[in-house]
């Protein structure tokens, strides 16, 4: 039973979603903890371009596209979910959720043609931050899409429809992320 | 005894019905969500966490003071031994008592009393929070039962020592303090998450931003504080644990890696936390003041937009750690300036409180004599800061025991005076019954005299420059003197003192619980609402349909326009 | 005031102590003011009975001056304290005055190795003059010390001297000194290292020209 306290919202903005921001500000914090720390070890140590040059562009780059394809079909659910039908955005959240599987597909594919090359997290400290950037990423893109698809489920009866547009303001900083995370790790050689 | 707002059909209290009671009996203290519950939860841990603290400090003390000697109760100290106890009395102080006292336990409690609201609007999120929270208090406790013994590298955690079993020669729980450490943070992330979005949204109706309780301000600030600064170091924590476990070379010179980033990473977060801890005791001194003498907060917008400006330049500070650490010394500067122009809000916010007495009418019971010791302390804390704020000055003084004095004359004052000031303050409302005033006096005064004999003499070791971390200063000649062994043995005593007095704050809640006087519902006459409904409160804190509506700020007392001293928030005009 | 307990050892410890002293006076001042002013206000307005307490919002001008003015008075204080810490912090950290001789100092777990020119008076040749734990140097000479570490973070800190610079491995630090003063005295060690922390004690010797010269005749090695 919900408390009395949920149902005010004495700024106008509903509680979910305020939780939400919150939760991205200290997101924002961590990855720009980690990506800074990156950024300033890539400013002391030019010959890390000679092992990023090793990174696959291209797939980095279909990874991209599906993240923010992703991304789109997240806003058609939210779109869905507005009119009331929660059937449909549920399953726009079920492409969504299809896009995160496919961009964790691809990304396993690409470390395990890395790690059989020789190139592991311990092989020098741009591959460590390649690694742990983009596994902490990819792990929040795993909790994004087990979250969704509770949401979904729920969804699909019309119950929770609000959460629809909550869950879909974490992916698109997931996205978000991913954005920063293209350039240093892929394009920057 | 909650009135049902609906007629009820049977008499089961296990059911949930629109009154609803939640859990019942033992199964209460793992599946309630009830904020009240999960705010013990927080205090009882939190202070069995402190007696583990407080004994460490014993253990420790003994040694200093009779180097080499068995302590009753532990045993013969080794070096390894001695570093892993200041490391953990530190990192337990900090995470596992500061916090979860100050900020958990009676952020969960006060919150949503004293907006008037009946609970968190996240109740299972807090109920998660806390069983994190227990999980990372179990954790940090086993690391220092494993193998190779626990973390001592001091809560710092600077690598290379941190970072490789081959220095530290802890590698088990080198990685279980990091982890415990790791998730400490989840839990209060997810805590603050509640606290923020409680205060912003599920205020009373009438309840303005500025007629709130200045507590709630500042738990919540604090709270963005932490949120705001702590990321770095989680990715900091990652890198770490990486290079211990997996053998990655983020903070590995020999590996084009940075000892220093971790510094970097662990102060940006390490200074703000500071305030996180210090927010909430000022806020609760704040409460008490008003309360005991009667008078409106002076000038409180000013106090919030302080507090706020004094978290933002608390973001800017953070190299003062730094200063000798090698760094690049015009950045030393910067942070000279920035770091003394943050005394200048605190000095704000001393000043104010200090002018909130003037004219005051003064009842000097205990919550009233904790609360102003506070401020007295605290004082001397702030500015023996400036001598350490100053990068000239600190080359004598980093890692000095003037910088250990220093911040136990800030730290003591935020963890153990503050949360003594807000205990016995609000036992009543919390547990039902009245403290014995008496034993609380006592226990006042037997608390703060003894502390400021053991670290007044701490200044003086320090500029000696007597260095810290070290198990026996025999080593030293310049050290080993007879007149600063005897002051390292009178500081231990009166330790020792200190710790025997706090048997009688243990004694006063025993007896209070079970036979002291029954609390009414707002014995100290205060404003805020919490005090408008029964001691203890009951699931759910007010009747649902009497959740209180406000008519006026928390501090209207001695209006002139009043028979009476004080304004409840919740009376109509 | 740490001259009442340290002696000034080096030619900048008096300009450090200076700055404590400056410091402790200001903020002295300051205590003491808010100290008094708290516990007499406290005494001053203790519950009488049948008297109200005084019903003051802080809001208005005349009010807020009370609190505004002193802190205004802090920043003032603050600036001058920054412009004497600039001096000082300076004058050990940032200058780095022409050396008569320069010397390494190697921390590791848990000793400390001191590199002394020979006879030759330059330092990294082969006549070079390695002691652990025990640094010799000659009164009134400059010194630039190389500070280095073997593998964790250490500190190199003599306070007789005022001074501390933290040992980062994969760096050698640059710094100076100068003696002012014989006698032998302590070297800590101020940055936690492991276990045997408390067991880096060393020491330095600080001799007149004549006996120093002794000691490098009789340390320097052989030529091979």
């Amino acid at each position: 039973m919900k408390p009395i306290a949920t149902t005010r919202s004495a700024t106008g903005i509903q509680t979910g979603k305020l939780a939400v921001w919150w939760v991205l500000a200290s997101e924002v914090v961590i990855f720009g903890g980690l990506l800074a720390s990156y950024i300033m070890h890539r400013l002391g140590h030019p010959e890390w371009a000679d092992a990023a040059a090793v990174t696959n562009t291209t797939i980095g780059a279909i990874n991209t596209f599906v993240l923010l394809t992703s991304s789109l079909t997240a806003v058609l659910a939210h779109q869905a979910a507005e009119r009331g039908d929660g059937p449909r955005a549920a399953r726009f959240l079920g492409f969504t959720i299809l896009g995160a599987l496919t961009f964790i597909g691809i990304k396993a594919y690409e470390w395990s043609y890395e790690i059989s090359h020789g190139y592991t997290i311990l092989t020098n400290t741009f591959w460590s931050f390649y690694y742990t950037a983009a596994g902490l990423h990819a792990l929040h893109v795993i909790a994004g899409a087990i979250i969704m698809g509770f949401v979904a489920l729920d969804a699909r009866k019309n119950i929770e429809l609000h959460r629809v547009e909550l869950i879909g303001i974490y992916w698109h900083f997931v996205d978000v992320v991913w954005i920063f995370l293209f350039p240093l790790l892929y394009i920057a050689k | 005894m909650v009135e049902p707002a609906v007629d009820l059909t049977h008499h089961d209290h296990h059911h949930d019905h629109h009154a609803h009671h939640g859990p019942e009996g033992l199964l209460k203290y793992i599946w309630s969500t009830d904020h009240k519950i999960i705010a013990m939860q927080y205090l009882f841990t939190g202070m069995a966490m402190a007696v583990i603290g407080g004994f460490m400090a014993y253990v420790f003390r003994m040694q200093l003071a009779f180097p080499g000697l068995s302590v009753p109760g532990y045993g013969v100290v080794s070096p390894g031994e001695y570093n892993s106890l200041v490391t953990n009395h530190g990192t337990i102080m900090i995470f596992w008592v500061a916090m979860p006292v100050l900020i958990a336990a009676f952020g969960n409690f006060l919150i949503p009393l004293m907006i008037g609201a009946d609970d968190m609007v996240f109740p299972r999120i807090n109920r998660l929070s806390f069983q994190v929270f227990f999980v990372s208090a179990v954790l940090i406790l086993a690391s220092l039962f494993v193998e190779g013994g626990g973390f001592a590298g001091a809560w710092t955690a600077y690598p290379p020592l941190s970072a490789n079993e081959a220095y530290n020669l802890t590698p088990l729980g080198s990685s279980l303090w990091l982890i415990a450490v790791a998730l400490e943070f989840v839990a209060f992330l997810l805590g603050g998450i509640n606290f923020i979005t409680t205060l912003m949204n599920s205020r009373a109706p009438g309840m303005r931003a500025f007629d709130v309780p200045v507590v709630v301000w500042m738990i919540v600030i604090a709270s963005i504080l932490f949120m705001l600064s702590v990321g770095p170091l989680i990715a900091g924590a990652v890198m770490l644990l990486f290079d211990q476990t997996l053998g990655t070379g983020f903070f590995d010179p020999g590996r084009g890696g940075d000892p220093i980033l971790w510094q970097h990473l662990f102060w940006f977060f390490g200074h703000p936390e500071v305030y996180v801890v210090l927010l909430p005791a000022m806020g609760v001194v704040a409460e008490i003041i008003t309360t005991f003498a009667r008078k409106k907060l002076f000038a409180y917008r000013t106090v919030i937009f302080t507090v706020v400006a004094t978290g933002v330049l608390s973001f800017f500070v953070w190299a003062h750690h730094q200063f000798i650490a090698g760094i690049d010394p015009r950045m030393a500067n910067l942070f000279t300036i920035t770091t003394l122009l943050i005394s200048v809000p605190i000095a704000e916010l001393c000043f104010v409180y200090i002018a909130t007495l003037y004219g005051g009418s003064i009842t000097l019971n205990t919550p009233m004599l904790w609360a102003l010791a506070f401020i007295a302390e605290f004082l001397i804390g702030g500015v023996t800061g400036i001598f350490l704020g100053a990068a000239g000055a600190d080359v004598f003084f980093h890692d000095t025991y003037f910088v250990l004095a220093h911040f136990h004359y800030t730290f003591f004052p935020i963890a153990i005076i503050g949360t003594f000031a807000a205990l016995t303050y609000w036992f009543p409302k919390m547990f039902g019954k009245m403290l014995d005033d008496r034993l609380g006096k006592i226990h006042f005064w037997g608390t703060i005299l003894p502390f400021n004999f053991i670290f007044i003499p701490l200044f003086v070791l320090g500029m000696g420059g007597q260095h810290r971390r070290i198990y026996n200063y025999n080593h030293f000649p310049e050290l080993s003197v007879d007149w600063m062994q005897n002051t390292r043995i009178f500081a231990t005593v009166s330790l020792l003192i200190m710790l025997a007095f706090q048997v009688v704050f243990f004694v006063n809640v025993i007896k209070s619980w079970r036979s002291g006087e029954k609390a009414p519902k707002n014995p100290w006459k205060a404003n805020s609402l919490e005090w408008t409904t029964e001691s203890p409160p009951p699931h759910g804190n007010w009747p649902p349909s009497e959740l209180p509506n406000v008519y006026r700020g928390p501090y209207e007392y001695s209006h002139p326009d009043r028979e009476e001293d004080y304004w409840p928030q919740n009376l109509p005009a | 005031m740490i001259d009442f307990i340290l002696s000034q050892g080096s030619s900048y410890a008096a300009g450090l102590d200076r700055l404590v002293l400056l410091i402790l006076l200001i903020v002295g001042f300051w205590f003491l003011l808010a100290q008094s002013i708290f516990f007499g206000f406290i005494m001053k307005f203790r519950a009488k009975p049948g008297q109200k307490a005084q019903y003051i919002t802080g809001k208005e001008k005349h009010q807020k001056r009370w609190v505004t003015y002193p802190h205004l008075a802090v920043l003032v204080f603050d600036v001058a304290i920054v412009i004497a810490s600039f001096n000082v912090w300076y004058t050990i950290k940032m200058d780095l005055p022409p050396a008569d001789a320069e010397i390494r100092v190697i921390g590791q777990q848990w000793a400390w190795t001191f590199q002394h020119p020979g006879a030759d008076g330059t330092l990294d040749t082969p006549d070079d003059i390695f002691t652990i734990d025990e640094l010799h140097v000659e009164n009134g000479k400059t010194y630039h010390y190389k500070l280095e570490s073997r593998d964790v973070l250490h500190d190199f800190s003599v306070p007789v001297w005022r001074l501390k610079q933290d040992a980062v491995p994969g760096r050698s630090i640059t710094g100076w000194f100068q003696p002012t003063e014989s006698g032998t005295f302590d070297v800590q060690c101020a940055e936690i290292c492991g276990f045997g922390h408390g067991l880096m004690a060393a020491r330095v010797i600080v001799e007149d020209a004549g006996q120093h010269a002794d000691w490098v005749a009789a340390n320097t090695p052989e030529a091979s």
